[in-house]
């Protein structure tokens, strides 16, 4: 019998290396898995590069696994949310390398990574500062720079829903990035609110297809908060 | 014996004012994300009974009003990070979705603020000048780039009086050549061949005057 919910956190973040590329889903405090990023912190792993929208707010979750001194570089899109004093603290101190990437670049890098696509060409950022030494291309006329695939070793998930599959829905804004992570890693763990049984989640309804999927930990998590 | 009437003494919109001003063009039926600052002034500006559909880079089409603090719904916030409301027919999709409707020319209109637009369009609003800070970009990029048109609302002038209506942007550009039309406090311009062609200007200013408010050349209405 297939099985993938674990009864840990500990147990879900199993075997996560120093140097792993962990995608961590969330925008602003809706759909962060709040309980795996404490739960990577107790973990242990070191030099990590840390793909998430942001680069952590306030002194919790990714900003304390940042002030620890865990992460070695940030991919992110907008690193100074009001409350991002952890990182550019460590920024300015050159204690973290920092790859700045334009949101809708960031969400299809990961994307292409898990659908198998290399690499493709978008016009944003072309011509800009975040488009030097990229190489571009004309296409119709509108220059393009050549965007790589962005794939985790690990993604950390937050879904409202998950069976035993796997399969997980999200709510409202908690979508976000985590639908498009769970599809881009060797590992991908999910915290989910709820757990149901087998045959219980209507199959129209099912965001993530639990092909994606490899351990999930029931955290009844209650509503969103800042970390 | 008649007396001169006196000049309009010209009164620069408010910020609120330049919102509602925006929400004037913004006909029924178009797909409009909304940027941080003023252009998020927009959307409380539209007449009731405009179906204007808003959309959020987090993945929401639909987007409705700030709620009532009763009402708030802690799971549902857009790319400003405040709580707000999904009207009937609103839907949720996941960030990559939610960027190709951007990227792929699906949204009618981006609506954002600038530190400078130039006369050929470029637009500068994602960095400072600031030394030793990670500057953040956000989807700046994606939505100058990406939707059929972008509009840029924000002030004539820096508050130090210096223009932001260029020829060339002195700021790290978002995208090149891609702004249509620009509100200011004083004026809505269109971008056109020969530059900035003014459209309107509040009561009481001249060409003259909105021109020593402009580093760029100035098209005069024809």
């Amino acid at each position: 019998m297939i099985n993938k919910f674990v009864s840990s956190v500990a147990e879900a973040l199993e075997g996560i290396a120093d140097g792993s590329v962990v995608l961590v889903g969330g925008f602003g405090e809706v759909g962060q898995p709040l309980a795996l990023i404490d739960g990577l912190i107790e973990q242990g792993a070191r030099e990590l590069i840390l793909v998430h929208n942001n680069a952590g707010v306030g002194q919790l979750g990714l900003a304390r696994l940042l002030a620890l001194g865990r992460v070695r570089k940030v991919i992110c899109s907008f690193p100074r949310s009001s409350g991002s004093i952890v990182f550019q603290q460590l920024y300015k101190e050159r204690k973290v390398e920092l790859e700045l990437v334009p949101q809708g670049t960031l969400a299809e890098r990961i994307r292409a990574a898990g659908a198998g696509i290399a690499g493709f060409y978008t016009a944003t950022a072309a011509g800009t500062q975040l488009g030097e030494r990229k190489e571009t291309r004309e296409f119709d006329g509108r220059s393009c720079v050549l965007e790589t695939a962005l794939r985790g070793d690990v993604a950390l998930v937050e879904a409202w829903s998950a069976d035993r599959w796997g399969n997980l829905n999200y709510k409202e804004s908690g979508r976000n990035f985590n639908p498009v992570m769970a599809t881009a890693a060797k590992l991908t763990v999910v915290q989910a609110q709820h757990m149901v049984e087998l045959g219980q989640m209507d199959p129209e309804g099912i965001v993530t297809p639990g092909i994606f999927v490899n351990r999930v930990v029931h955290i009844p998590n209650g509503i969103p908060t800042v970390p | 014996m008649m007396t001169e009437r006196a000049p309009v003494d010209p009164h620069p919109l408010t910020s609120k004012e330049m919102a509602t001003r925006v929400a004037v063009d913004i006909p029924e039926g178009w797909y409009v994300n909304l940027g941080i600052g003023i252009p998020t002034l927009i959307a409380d500006q539209m007449p009731s009974d405009r179906e204007v559909i808003f959309h959020s880079e987090n993945g929401i089409l639909g987007m409705g009003p700030v709620p009532r603090p009763e009402l708030v719904d802690p799971w549902l916030i857009n790319a400003g990070k405040q709580h707000i409301t999904l009207r009937a027919g609103g839907s949720f999709f996941h960030h990559a979705e939610s960027f190709a409707m951007i990227r792929g020319g699906h949204l009618d209109l981006s609506v954002l603020g600038a530190f400078e637009v130039a006369e050929n369009g470029d637009v500068a609003n994602w960095a400072t000048l600031e030394k030793d800070t990670a500057l953040g970009v956000g989807g700046a990029m994606d939505l100058a780039t990406g939707a059929k048109r972008l509009w840029i609302v924000m002030e004539h002038t820096t508050k130090d009086g210096r223009p932001r209506l260029v020829r060339r942007c002195s700021y790290p550009l978002t995208a090149l050549g891609t702004v249509k039309r620009v509100y200011t406090n004083l004026a809505v311009l269109e971008v056109v061949p020969q530059g900035f062609a003014v459209t309107e200007m509040i009561p009481g200013m001249t060409l003259d005057s909105l021109q020593s408010r402009t580093e760029a050349k100035l098209v005069p209405p024809s």
